[in-house]
């Protein structure tokens, strides 16, 4: 089928492209299938000085979609802060890097795979996982964890649960196939994601400095191999599909546009990837992810600023016959594209053959600046690679704020202030709030321990892991709250980003970079346009203060279904790095005896609750808590102190919930079992607010009691407010809050079994069903 | 002491099980590679977990058949040291080194956490170290780990102090609950009847070091060095 060895490139074609047998004509209906505008069907003719044949225009369809071409984000983009001293990799390439001390670099990035989840749920979110964890390798660097952010709606729909248990079971099933542990994320339900779920996975890899690998097309004459997997016609157009809006007939109408993936055969492409990059037989890898070999050529063309030759009927497919459109945009799932050092094809195809892979020469770097398709050395597309990949017009749109939205913001919020009924029973309502609840029957199906570097597993506020042979480790955490961001997106990103850094902090680790999932609506709608431009705006505030520079991500737009958009949520993965990972804290209380403290200032403030949702009828209104970012600041830099310290024996973060929540999963979340709590607080707050309003910039922790004043001291000169709360009980102790106005009761292992049995509750529905958890229990 | 780790395509503990080797004073790992006809100079091996081959058909059963696996049956019939822990056990057990059979977890899904187990018998070379009655904290993670075997074989394995490894409570008891995946008798890992060949479901190469969160699984491989440096009888 093909040559051995491709050494020189063919003579280069002076003709231009001729339409193949069978190529539909290009008409104005064409041109619309293929999600251009009129405009940018011109600006084509212009960058190619005559009309496209079939196979350009779907060359063009894919790399100026939105999930290319980012032409509506990428003005927005420009904003975000994206450099330290220790970023080496910005955004542009698979995946940002940082330096993390000791020879030692960080690979990571965070990749959404809503659209496909959300028609095949396993199949969406294991592909998912399986893309980023190439975006990884092809950097050169080890995939060492995965962490995944997921956005379903409600529970009570029988859809929401197929759609929820589907993507776990994929993300699941695919990372612990290859091996890579899941260290933590998130999951968080509402009626907004319904029929949008949202799976954005993130993953993390660790190199030697000089191990990063680039993704360019680099040395004329250097040979493109296609390695891995075989092409097939799965997952044509993906990326323009994943570009449009869903609607009741997407489900079967773009199930052939899912990929589907393979774990195993992933796994062997890591390591024959991390095999080729230390060989030195290749110049650049990149993984044929969205718009596939398209774009992967095209854009390693365009990085290194050289052309590229490829021939259609060498790269080894699946099925006979397909046509070099179909070859160009297939997404079949774990392909790569290599760029051998001209005369080293052989070597490569022998690492590859190891791994019971295939490597085939596709085709060659050239210096004239085209990507070029021959088939059997007929040109059948000749685009000038730079216009192709840098020329997608980028838009500005019209951004307003709806008055719907307003109106909910301005709503008087003093009536749902009062208790509605007992504060025991609210407290344990929303225990069993799936927002809330114990995310166990999640994280294990997912192997969390496997690489043996697992310090700090889900569960917890951050993932930690330790860095091979070093005492030094890295964190990890996602985050960002949609209802926030809906009711006041500038203030909603502030407090995803303001949220990941705490939470780094409350395990001991310093907040260093960032990658961003940002999933919105319909951006050609004004009020859509006014939540990106918003959300990136109290993004880039809020990363410059902490110091976190973005350093890649992932735009996912038309996220809507029969035009109702998701929240807008700006997902926020954020790293940090650890000097001694044996100093790491977790959330959930360790001694009897111990003195609870918290740090910050409670506000009253319900807006955009979970007591709201969860309490009154699913109501989101008002403003969501306000972030003081210096405040903040001061807050995390006294908590990462004490810690380093030795001084703080537990740490967590208040969130969804309130500081009752927060109490009651530091006092279930220890490693021995659930301890009691004895907590008395006297704010001048309404009893509501002060135990379920969600006002940001507090940590609560616990210290051996011969630590109290030592913490109080340390945390004042910090100018931190802190005091102490009370005292954690023993084992089958009493839960108790009192406030001025009220009290929550409850025996301590009720609280642990209702936070612990709501999700497997509504997942298991039927206890004698086969699957269901309470089987082997009975 | 050289220890073989064997790699099959998917494997994904190998490096673990390495990297819990190399702790030990005295002990060097090598790998052996799927398609390595020979073990070499070693006094014992280790098939770890993963999934070999991608657990296509059934878990470890095309592993079975890849050329490594002729060696190390010919090494286990002479009484070299073999453990295969999770990927690894459903390997000994396709290729009929150990009875039973592993079916999917009872839940139907793929379970991860920490477990605990009591050691059932010091009797073996892989547990010399422990008490009998010992409890072990041992991270899981598997989604076929259900130990099946006919009547005749689990008492066989009752009879003959066969069953090493049971999972339990924390207090050290027995209960449905404290059973991951529906285990018959509550079995985490056997032994073959010459007692020179362990299966186990749970990962002790997992619970190596304090910063873990357990050094429960040292003792495994502690008691292999003592069985071969000292030689003892069973």
């Amino acid at each position: 089928m093909s040559k051995t060895s491709e050494t020189t490139p063919r003579p280069r074609s002076t003709k231009a492209p001729q339409p193949r047998p069978g190529d539909p004509p290009i008409t104005p209906e064409l041109v619309d299938e293929h999600g251009l505008s009129p405009e940018e069907f011109e600006r084509i003719e212009r960058i190619l000085g005559r009309t496209p044949t079939f196979t350009e225009l779907g060359i063009f369809s894919a790399m100026w979609s939105e999930h290319c071409g980012y032409k509506n984000s990428k003005r927005l983009l420009m904003l975000l802060p994206t450099e330290a001293p220790w970023v080496i990799q910005g955004p542009g390439e698979n995946a940002g890097v940082i330096d993390v001390g000791e020879g030692l670099a960080l690979a990571f990035k965070i990749e959404s795979h809503n659209h496909p989840s959300a028609v095949e749920p396993y199949q969406g979110a294991a592909t998912g996982v399986g893309g980023i964890l190439r975006d990884i390798f092809t950097m050169g660097a080890r995939p060492v964890a995965v962490l995944d952010s997921l956005r379903f709606g409600d529970l009570d729909s029988g859809r929401n649960r197929y759609l929820f248990s589907g993507v776990v079971k994929g993300v699941g099933d695919y990372g612990n196939c290859v091996g890579i542990p899941n260290i933590g994320g998130e999951v968080f339900f509402d009626r907004a994601y319904d029929g949008n779920p949202l799976v954005n996975a993130m993953a993390l890899g660790v190199m030697k400095r000089d191990e990063l690998i680039l993704a360019e097309a680099s040395g004329v004459g250097n040979t493109l191999m296609a390695v891995g997997a075989r092409t097939g016609r799965d997952g044509i157009h993906g990326a323009t599909f994943a570009s449009e809006e869903l609607s009741a007939d997407s489900d079967e109408a773009s199930r052939p546009q899912v990929q589907v993936g393979d774990p195993f055969t992933e796994k062997l492409l890591l390591e024959a990837s991390l095999e080729l990059i230390r060989s030195g037989h290749i110049v650049g890898i990149q993984d044929m992810g969205a718009a596939g070999l398209t774009s992967s050529a095209s854009e390693m063309a365009g990085r290194a600023g050289s052309g590229v030759v490829l021939e259609m009927s060498d790269v080894p497919v699946r099925e006979p016959e397909m046509t070099p459109y179909e070859i160009l945009l297939s997404e079949s799932q774990e392909r790569m594209l290599v760029v051998a050092r001209q005369g080293h094809e052989e070597e490569v195809r022998k690492i590859l053959e190891k791994w019971e892979l295939e490597a085939e020469p596709i085709g060659s770097v050239t210096d004239d600046g085209h990507f070029r398709i021959e088939e059997d050395g007929t040109v059948v597309a000749d685009i000038p690679a730079l216009p192709l990949t840098d020329g997608c017009p980028t838009y500005e749109r019209e951004g307003i704020e709806s008055d719907e939205v307003k109106a909910l913001r301005a709503r008087d919020l003093a009536e749902f202030l009062e208790p509605e009924g007992d504060l025991t029973d609210t407290f344990l309502q929303l225990m069993e709030s799936p927002n809330i609840a114990s995310r166990r029957w999640i994280y294990e199906q997912f192997d969390t321990t496997v690489r043996t570097s697992t310090v700090l597993r889900p569960g917890g506020d951050a993932g930690v892991i330790r860095l091979s042979g070093s005492r030094r480790g890295v964190a990890a955490t996602t985050d960002c709250n949609g209802r926030y961001c809906f009711l006041n997106p500038r203030e909603g990103a502030r407090a995803a980003v303001a949220e990941a850094a705490r939470n780094l902090v409350c395990v001991g680790a310093l907040p260093t970079a960032v990658t961003n999932n940002l999933n919105f609506g319909n951006p050609l709608k004004p009020h859509i346009y006014y939540q990106m431009r918003e959300a990136v705006l109290g993004m880039a505030e809020a990363c410059r203060l902490f110091e976190t520079p973005v350093t890649g991500g992932n735009v996912s737009l038309y996220n809507e279904t029969d035009g109702q958009a998701i929240y807008p949520t700006p997902v926020i993965g954020m790293v940090g790095t650890v000097d001694d990972v044996s100093q790491v804290v977790g959330h959930g209380f360790r001694t009897p005896g111990d003195t609870v403290i918290l740090l910050g200032e409670n506000r009253e403030e319900i807006g955009g609750s979970e007591y709201l949702y969860r309490i009154h009828d699913g109501l989101v209104a008002g403003e969501p808590p306000v972030v003081d970012l210096l405040a903040e600041r001061r807050l995390q830099h006294a908590v990462l102190a004490l810690i380093q310290q030795g001084l703080l024996k537990s740490a967590h973060d208040c969130a969804e919930g309130g500081l009752a929540c927060a109490l009651a999963e530091a006092a279930v979340g220890g490693s021995r079992g659930p301890l009691g709590l004895s907590v008395q607080i006297h704010d001048r707050i309404r009893p509501v607010a002060l135990l379920f309003g969600e006002s940001t910039g507090r940590i609560l922790a616990s210290v051996d009691p011969a630590d109290e004043s030592a913490v109080l001291g340390r945390a004042r000169n910090h100018g931190v407010p802190a005091r102490v709360l009370g005292k954690v009980g023993a084992p089958g102790d009493e839960f108790r809050i009192d406030t001025p106005e009220g009290a929550i009761r409850a025996p301590i292992d009720e609280v642990a079994r209702r936070y612990r049995n709501a999700i497997p509750n509504l997942m298991d529905h039927d206890p004698d069903a086969p699957g269901g958890e309470s089987h082997a229990s009975t | 002491m050289k220890v073989a780790v064997v790699t099959f395509p998917g494997s994904n503990c190998d490096h673990d099980c390495y990297r819990a080797l190399k702790l030990l004073d005295g002990v060097e790992p090598h790998f052996r590679w799927h398609r390595d006809r020979e073990l070499g100079e070693v006094q014992a091996v280790v098939l770890p977990g993963g999934f070999s081959y991608g657990d296509y058909l059934r878990a470890g059963a095309i592993a079975r058949f890849s050329p490594i696996m002729d060696a190390v049956v010919a090494f286990a019939r002479e009484g070299g040291l073999v453990v295969g822990i999770c990927n690894g056990f459903q390997v000994l057990c396709e290729v009929g080194l150990l009875p039973g059979a592993l079916l999917r977890n009872e839940s139907l899904r793929f379970r991860s956490h920490e477990v605990h187990l009591r050691v059932e018998t010091t009797r073996t070379p892989f547990t010399r170290r422990y008490r009998k009655g010992q409890v072990l904290r041992v991270p899981i993670a598997h989604g076929e780990g259900n130990y099946h075997a006919e009547p005749e074989v689990l008492a066989e394995l009752e009879g003959t102090d066969r069953i090493v490894f049971r999972y339990v409570t924390p207090a050290g008891e027995l209960s449905a609950e404290a059973n991951p995946n529906g285990s018959a008798h509550h079995i985490a890992g056997i032994v073959n009847e010459s007692r020179n060949v362990l299966g186990m479901m749970p990962h002790p190469e997992r619970a190596v070091e304090e910063v873990l969160g357990s050094t429960d699984g040292l003792g495994l491989f502690q008691s292999m060095v003592d069985h071969l440096t000292a030689g003892a009888t069973l």
